[in-house]
């Protein structure tokens, strides 16, 4: 039987974690993330779960020892944030090309500087080639319902990655909403136990984790990393599926809405698709034809499912929550239209940066968005393709 | 979005507004609605001005924005009322809700030509007389649900011993007090 409750997104991440109960949780504190660490902390002082808790000096040696326990045959995780992603960063790529499913629970922050707590996804957008799956949530159900998932998903023998489960912070991280929760024991069901084929603890079958990989190796290993990128979508969609059954709320690789009959679109990751909706709603009521691509899935990136879900509309926003300094847009924006031009779509498309560190998106923000795609379509010109909304020039 | 409430909080650093609003958001949710309860962080010290923000609704809520032009508004400083512009974008329709020991007449005043409904209750005064410290939140809690009419009072404070039994389980002996502080804010809205 579902729960119905009433929760931050931090706190229904740590009750997921609770329900998963993993074997090792070494973790360093950073706002706006210092609450799942604090949560399960207390999950472990009740008994509630048996999870070895172990409380580090920096988030080098948390994301460290969350490897070390992954290599040893563990299930195990840390929870992070903007700069403290950033001191893991030497640790992401080993995580990934050893091969190990641990699972990062990330609440996106600015990075510094200037110094700022809150939200955008820089952090998480310059982790994107570490070789970790990335995972995105609109609001807290789906961060919860993510945590669920993501474990089946890394440990799959097909995928065997690290897999990074993001939501947006203080605006779902912090923010009470209703949510329902799966009971104890469906959880504990649909995750499994952890069979891992090769660790270090197996006396059976002594292995090396890690060493130095000559020139004549590397990029086979490389390569090898890949192939495993390459399986993810199709166990997230397996996965999506299974959990289906036992949630009734079903997931994708991004969700379409409105997008039957969209003359204009928004492509993007995160708290403000829900606002975006409400815009849309608007829009629709006034008969425009709009409508939203919100990613979930972003690392590997659903490129071709992404080309055919536009294949029909005229203009499309690509809205990225990170800078990343090429002088023509964002990441996502540059991964959306490269699917587009593989596609050979026709499409005029644009690149907005919006709402860094926290600067808020309104209804009438997008409203302005769909707006300055009306325009587009209007003239048969995109016109400037990388944009700013919501900037004080 | 019918029957959409939308609140916005203004306090200062270490007050509770915050969490104010998050009992707000709880109890709400304990009467069947779909409730967002939310801070927004400026610098975080103590006595900085922060703002929280409630949406309540009978339908699902998918908006992530900050409330702009709310239905009410609490202000659980006083002296925030010459820093920070408390009733920008507030709804003549709707109220703004002062945390003062003065009368609404001094206060009217300070509001800026504000033209709906002003309640003040003097959450010092019923904080100190029930519970023996300054809690600003519990006082205001009661007061906002009085002037927003969300609930009825009897169901109110239902909920809210259920709330306060389990988030107090550890120190019940705080319990009275509280609701104490909730039936008498009740009582001194003016």
């Amino acid at each position: 039987m579902a729960k119905r409750d009433r929760l931050s997104g931090n706190e229904a991440v740590a009750i997921a974690l609770r329900q998963i109960n993993p074997d090792v949780f070494p973790a360093f504190p950073i706002t706006p993330s210092t609450e799942i660490p604090q949560y399960f902390a207390s999950f472990v002082a009740n008994g509630q779960v048996d999870t070895e808790f172990i409380p580090v000096e920096s988030e080098h040696s948390s994301m460290s020892a969350a490897i070390g326990a992954s290599a040893a045959g563990a299930r195990s995780l840390t929870a992070t944030s903007s700069c403290g992603l950033a001191y893991m960063w030497e640790e992401l790529y080993i995580a990934a090309s050893n091969r190990l499913p641990l699972a990062l629970a990330l609440v996106n922050r600015a990075l510094s500087g200037p110094i700022n707590i809150n939200c955008d996804h820089s952090d998480s957008m310059g982790a994107r080639d570490a070789g970790w799956i990335q995972i995105y949530a609109e609001n807290n159900q789906e961060a919860y319902d993510n945590m669920v998932q993501a474990y089946r998903i890394s440990e799959h023998k097909d995928v065997r990655l690290p897999i990074m489960i993001c939501q947006d912070g203080f605006i779902t991280s912090h923010a009470v909403e209703n949510i329902e929760l799966l009971d104890d024991e469906e959880v504990k069901n649909f995750v499994g136990e952890y069979n891992p084929e090769n660790y270090l603890l197996n006396p059976e079958c002594p292995m090396a984790v890690g060493p130095y990989s000559i020139t004549d190796y590397y990029m086979e290993a490389k390569r090898n990393q890949a192939e495993g990128m390459s399986n993810v979508s199709r166990v997230v969609l397996d996965v999506a599926k299974e959990f289906e059954g036992i949630s009734g709320r079903k997931y994708g690789l991004f969700e379409e809405y409105c997008m039957e009959d969209a003359e204009r679109a928004v492509v993007m990751i995160g708290s403000a698709a829900g606002t975006t909706k409400d815009a849309i709603d608007r829009l629709r009521a006034q008969g425009e034809k709009v409508g939203l691509i919100k990613i979930r899935l972003f690392r590997p990136f659903p490129a071709e499912e992404i080309a055919e879900a536009l294949k029909n509309v005229k203009a499309v926003a690509i809205m990225d929550r990170a800078e990343s300094y090429t002088n023509h847009g964002g990441p996502l924006g540059a991964d959306v239209m490269a699917a587009m031009f593989r596609a050979r779509s026709q499409a005029l498309a644009v690149n907005y940066v919006y709402g860094l560190g926290g600067r808020d998106v309104r209804v009438e923000d997008m409203e302005s968005v769909f707006e300055d795609l009306k325009k587009i379509v209007k003239d048969n010109d995109a016109g400037e393709t990388y944009r700013y909304l919501g900037i004080r020039e | 979005m019918s029957n959409l409430t939308e609140i916005r909080w203004h306090g200062r650093g270490g007050q509770g507004a915050k969490t104010a609003a998050l009992l707000l958001a709880d109890v709400a949710f304990q009467t069947g609605k779909y409730v967002q309860g939310f801070p927004e962080y400026g610098p975080e010290r103590m006595g900085a001005p922060i703002t929280a923000y409630n949406r309540i609704s009978d339908t699902a809520i998918r908006a992530h924005s900050n409330i702009y032009d709310p239905q009410y508004v609490v202000v659980v400083d006083e002296s925030l009322l010459e820093a920070v512009d408390v009733t920008s974008g507030l709804k003549k329709e709707g109220a703004i809700l002062v945390n003062t020991a003065k009368s609404k007449e001094e206060i009217i005043p300070h509001l800026k030509g504000y033209e709906g409904k002003v309640y003040t209750i003097d959450a010092y005064k019923v904080s100190m007389a029930t519970m023996g410290k300054y809690f600003p939140n519990t006082p205001l809690l009661a007061a906002i649900v009085k002037v927003t009419g969300l609930m009825e009072e009897e169901t109110f404070l239902r909920e809210m011993r259920a709330s306060f039994s389990h988030k107090f389980a550890s120190k019940p002996e705080v319990i009275d007090g509280n609701m104490a502080a909730l039936k008498m804010a009740l009582e001194e809205v003016q």
